[in-house]
């Protein structure tokens, strides 16, 4: 994987930014900055707003007013921002076909293909499997996929919404290796969890969100040592947060 | 039951008279699914890929046109190719060709309404990953009927099945002329009211035999999908 600067895509700054459907609101102001660095994981209840806000940051939702700028340009097509889905979409092929599909979305040369599959594929413990059909795959195994199909973007920033959910715990460790391989290799991610140990493993920043607020965005350290916020209290403290 | 062994040794020993009926039905039905396929799946992919007023009324009459009365379109058709008719200077009334316009007009709301189903359901699922990808709008189509392939032929076979199987439609406009027009199920038809039943069963045996192979066919195609492909 090729490895570059992190010049123009971050930071991701978010400045008050509201998003709703009909009466709906489901960002409510969020004003928020994605820089170079550690992992930054949005935790918050169902219906916080989370996916919305993973959207809206890559581009693929316009907010209702307020503004988003990448790099300090509002206007960048998402080349080189990447996002899996909670429940990522297998492409009718074989896994090796959906990696080279992303390719050619991405303007990546066909001479580089075999190569950058193959190398895509041992990133994220898949080597052996291009050959078949990727719908067959299980839960884990299709995140990990959706992760090699993000990658062969060469991202700057990586987007994923809530990738273990409903995974095993050795699917769950699986994903979360190659996250950390990814965040090492200078990839900013940004992720969604509700999984508070999740959080805890990966976090570098986390950002609280409820009812469509930021509550709290601090280094994760902080946030699980000494929360600043009532809710951010509840939530360390492992009650509900309604 | 000497009919029924009749009937066996006209198919075993490959009768002529049976046979050219046999090619002829084969030969109509294709030519109806072809030409129903070259306007039903862009018809299809177009609804199932745009927004537009009136759209969902669309929906509606295709879905209810997948159930035409073949007699009803048999009719219309005729009326058209009639020498009266706006289209009678064709001169193709009592034809193959007016045959093939009434079961391609019989079969295309199927082809159209299946296939805009089946590209609606894979563009929902693929969406989310298309505006990631940044995908452009020709390689999103592209992708949608290359990916739901297999469906999509067995769209076609569902197609042929209604062609070779109707009766209503062909018997109008073909006039079931002996030799020209005289398609599997016309001669069925005709050979039962005569009373000449070998022929008859021995038609309705093969006739059967096609539709139980098209549905071979597509359950294969979809298996084959769905090993190959996921």
């Amino acid at each position: 994987m090729t490895m570059r600067a992190p010049d123009s895509e971050l930071p991701i700054v978010l400045d008050a930014v509201r998003y709703g459907v009909g009466r709906l609101t489901i960002l409510d102001g969020i004003s928020l900055s994605f820089n170079p660095g550690a992992p930054t994981v949005l935790i918050g209840p169902n219906g916080s707003g989370k996916t919305t806000l993973l959207r809206v940051a890559m581009g693929l939702l316009a907010p209702n007013s307020g503004r988003v700028t990448w790099g300090g340009r509002a206007q960048i097509s998402p080349e080189r921002r990447a996002i899996v889905f909670q429940r990522p979409a297998m492409l009718r092929r074989t896994v090796e076909a959906n990696i080279e599909y992303a390719l050619s979305s991405a303007g990546i040369a066909r001479s580089e293909w075999r190569a950058r599959t193959d190398e895509l594929l041992k990133l994220v413990g898949l080597t052996g499997f291009g050959g078949r059909p990727a719908r067959r795959l299980s839960g884990g195994e299709q995140q990990r996929l959706a992760l090699a199909r993000a990658l062969a973007r060469d991202p700057q920033v990586l987007f994923l919404d809530e990738p273990t959910a409903s995974l095993d715990p050795a699917a769950t460790k699986a994903i979360e290796d190659v996250i950390q391989a990814v965040a090492g290799r200078g990839i900013k991610v940004v992720l969604s969890t509700h999984d508070f140990g999740e959080a805890r493993r990966l976090a570098g920043e986390i950002v609280l969100l409820h009812r469509g607020r930021v509550i709290e965005c601090t280094p994760a350290v902080e946030f699980f040592t000494e929360p600043k916020t009532n809710e951010a209290r509840q939530f360390v403290a492992g009650e509900l947060l309604l | 039951m000497s009919g029924d062994a009749s009937a066996l040794e006209l198919v075993w020993n490959a009768d002529p008279r049976l046979i050219s009926i046999v090619l002829l039905s084969l030969f109509v039905s294709f030519s109806a699914v072809v030409l129903a396929a070259l306007a039903g799946l862009p018809l299809g992919a177009v609804i199932a890929l745009t927004r537009f007023p009136g759209r969902e009324a669309a929906i509606v009459i295709l879905n209810a046109l997948m159930g035409l009365p073949p007699v009803v379109v048999g009719l219309a058709v005729y009326l058209l190719l009639s020498r009266s008719g706006p289209l009678g200077s064709w001169g193709i009334l009592f034809t193959p060709k007016a045959m093939i316009i009434a079961q391609a007009i019989l079969v295309m709301p199927i082809i159209a309404a299946l296939a805009r189903q089946t590209i609606e359901d894979l563009w929902m699922e693929y969406r989310d990953e298309f505006a990631a990808m940044n995908v452009g709008p020709l390689r999103r189509i592209a992708t949608l009927l290359w990916d739901a392939r297999f469906s999509l032929v067995t769209t076609l076979l569902a197609g042929f099945g209604r062609a070779a199987a109707e009766v209503g439609a062909v018997i109008i406009v073909g006039g079931n002329i002996e030799g020209f027009t005289r398609t599997m199920t016309t001669a069925i038809a005709l050979e039962t009211s005569k009373g000449d039943l070998p022929l008859a069963l021995g038609l309705g045996m093969v006739l059967i035999a096609i539709v139980v192979v098209v549905n071979a066919l597509a359950w294969g195609v979809r298996r084959t999908g769905e090993r190959l492909a996921g």
